[in-house]
């Protein structure tokens, strides 16, 4: 399953971090981030729930980049 | 400008002008320590706390952290000004990259704002304005002059000039019907229409096209995999250079040469290598290029999916063609009138009238050469004759229209045409009138847009059709393609393609042109493939790689081009922005260039690369 979600984040280097981080969440197949639309694309791997999947991953993109938000 | 921004733009005013007053007044010691740390933290507060929360978190090597460690290891150099300043420097960097990355994303996206608001419902003669999304399929929708039109539809009643520039980038109106299908996305210009929807929202035109849009920056390109590699080996291998030069010069001093170790200005030196060791220009200005390629492109009419087809679209050395509904029109025209013994006009009039009953295609084309009314009124005694033609008298004089055997069968010598194409053979009171040719004709634009191939580096032009041999050499000679395959089937096209790919070099790309829905197996083989006339055709949406919204030939020029100059600049940014770092390290670590060169040099080439990114969105003049 594909979600997209707009996000908040200043500089595109933070976006690539942020991007790097989603990827790394467990639960999460794959994650691009698109600084310039402000969107994060999640694709959410086989029966898992995309709602507590991606407070993980805002935790997670929180610990790279302070100053970021993910609106779900 | 947002809250953010102009909060920071106060905090730069109020530090500026600290600093400036400080710089005036003559003072030392913990004094002018305590007196500058005042702007500092103005200044860069943020700063520290994010460097802060990335050690932390492990993130040590961020732009953050860098600035923290330049900055404070200036000021206990007792350089405070300096200190300050650079912090000054970034901040304005900052705010200024946050601003024009804001700006153009709202010129871009205001480019590409297809999406409707909403749609017109009729209930109990009141409009009520509803969600696109909610309006399910078969709703009666009602489109009043100045809106777009929100889901792809039939109309059902009304006339109107639609105005499709935003989906086609074509400027000149259309007229639309009812019975017309209509797309979402066209703007309603004159009339009233009530349209019958065909689609729900998420399936409609405008839908697809965004969500193209969207994810076109997600497929990331050669160059933009570059930056982001580069950049995350840069940013430590400065570092370390800068602890690398911080420590050995002062050692070697002290233990090789016996000379005194210096270690302020070798850790002044280290500290410039700090500065400059942000990649901000490059990671910011090469996406910008990127999406404002992407969206300049889309605002044209042509719709890229990825920047790594901008990237491969600027590498095309051969571009091949489809014929039928690519290079020409894929219907059937009338070509010429020959050997006619009286006015061409009065001809086609005839022929038409005599056709005017029957519904075969060729009738129609001759209705529209013909394009006056017809009355059929003038036409008696009409006699189709099934694989021959028609018979019948206009006006009272007997008009035989159709093909040789006709001619035979009521005694007429017929002229053959020597050219190819559907030839209709007219007879008018019983003499041989002359021949009305039918064809496939060449669109308007097709002999140009392949000379201008030609003209921007294209080394071969190739044309694959199914199509008859005759036919197709007259079509290549006519157009100036260089070579023509022909008489291929559907099968047969995707081996030819896969042969002429595996005779050029890999750095030469392909494109393969074709009209999408029997194309689709061709379009994924090749290097890139580009669909036309696609507006509304899901096979080739989902199929190419590029989408030429209407069926103009040249917007395949068009398209190299835009992807020629978006490339230019990503590479002129790169090699700037590099260039220029290179040349500040090696200034900074022979101490020719201080921090103040430094963070100019940052900050400076961060505003230049960006300008630079936002004149790829200027594409109407290419």
């Amino acid at each position: 399953m594909k979600k997209s979600y707009k996000i908040e984040v200043d500089c595109a280097n933070c976006a690539n971090k942020m991007e790097e981080a989603a990827k790394n969440t467990a639960g999460v197949k794959d994650a691009s981030v698109n600084f310039m639309m402000l969107k994060m694309k999640v694709e959410f791997e086989e029966g898992q729930d995309p709602d507590s999947v991606m407070k993980e991953v805002l935790k997670n993109c929180k610990k790279v980049e302070d100053d970021c938000e993910i609106y779900l | 400008m947002n809250k953010k921004q102009k909060k920071m733009l106060t905090r730069i005013i109020i530090a500026f002008v600290l600093i400036a007053v400080l710089s005036v007044l003559s003072v030392d010691g913990y004094l002018e320590f305590a007196l500058y740390m005042i702007p500092y933290l103005v200044i860069g507060y943020d700063i520290l706390i994010k460097a802060f929360k990335g050690i932390r978190n492990k993130q040590v090597f961020d732009e953050n952290f860098l600035m923290a460690v330049a900055t404070i290891g200036a000021i206990l150099l007792k350089d405070y000004k300096e200190g300050t300043a650079v912090m000054l420097f970034y901040q304005i960097g900052e705010l200024f990259q946050s601003y024009a990355v804001g700006k153009s994303r709202r010129n871009i996206t205001e480019l590409m704002d297809i999406r409707p608001d909403y749609a017109n419902i009729e209930n109990d003669g009141k409009l009520e304005k509803v969600d696109p999304d909610e309006v399910e399929i078969g709703s009666i929708i009602v489109v009043q002059p100045g809106e777009k039109v929100p889901l792809d539809g039939v109309i059902v009643e009304g006339t109107t000039t639609l105005n499709t520039s935003a989906l086609t980038g074509e400027s000149l109106p259309r007229s639309a019907k009812p019975g017309d299908e209509i797309i979402s996305g066209c703007i309603n210009m004159t009339g009233v229409l009530k349209i019958r929807t065909t689609k729900e929202f998420d399936e409609s035109t405008v839908s697809k096209i965004l969500e193209l849009i969207e994810e076109s920056s997600s497929r990331k390109s050669r160059s933009e995999n570059f930056i982001s590699k580069f950049a995350r080996y840069y940013t430590p291998a400065v570092c370390y250079g800068a602890l690398a030069l911080a420590v050995l010069p002062p050692i070697v001093n002290l233990v090789i040469l016996h000379n005194p170790a210096m270690w302020s200005q070798w850790i002044y030196r280290a500290l410039t290598f700090l500065v400059i060791s942000c990649p901000c220009a490059l990671v910011i200005s090469i996406p910008l290029s990127f999406f404002a390629g992407i969206g300049g492109a889309s605002n044209a009419g042509v719709l890229v999916k990825g920047s790594n087809y901008l990237e491969t679209l600027s590498e095309t050395k051969y571009v091949v063609f489809d014929k039928t509904g690519t290079l020409t029109k894929g219907v059937f025209e009338v070509a010429g009138v020959h050997h006619n013994t009286m006015e061409q006009s009065k001809i086609l009039e005839y022929a038409a009238l005599a056709e005017s009953f029957s519904s075969h295609p060729i009738s129609r084309s001759l209705k529209t050469a013909y394009g006056k009314e017809i009355n059929q009124n003038r036409v008696t005694d009409v006699e189709e004759i099934s694989g021959n033609g028609v018979t019948a008298k206009v006006d009272g004089t007997p008009v035989a229209v159709g093909n040789v055997k006709l001619m035979k069968r009521i005694g007429v010598e017929a002229v053959e045409c020597h050219q190819v194409g559907t030839v209709i053979h007219v007879a008018i009171d019983g003499a041989y009138a002359g021949h009305i040719l039918i064809s496939d004709v060449p669109k308007p634009t097709s002999k140009d847009a392949i000379a201008n191939l030609k003209k921007n580096g294209i080394k071969e032009t190739v044309m694959l059709t199914g199509d008859i041999d005759r036919v197709a050499q007259q079509v290549a000679g006519e157009l100036g393609v260089d070579r023509v395959y022909s008489e291929l089937l559907p099968a047969d096209k995707v081996s030819k393609v896969e042969e002429l790919l595996a005779k050029k070099s890999e750095k030469e790309k392909l494109a393969f042109v074709g009209d999408g829905i029997n194309d689709a197996p061709v379009l994924s083989r090749a290097d890139i493939g580009i669909a036309m006339g696609a507006m509304g055709s899901d096979a080739a949406i989902e199929a190419a790689d590029v989408v030429l919204m209407d069926d103009d030939p040249m917007k395949i020029v068009k398209a190299i081009r835009i992807a020629k100059k978006c490339m230019r600049i990503v590479y002129e940014n790169i090699y700037f922005a590099i260039g220029i770092k290179v040349i500040c390290l090696i200034l900074g670590a022979v101490g020719i260039a201080n921090m103040w060169v430094a963070i100019f040099a940052d900050v400076g080439v961060m505003v230049l690369a960006v300008l630079n990114a936002i004149r790829t969105l200027f594409v109407k003049r290419l």
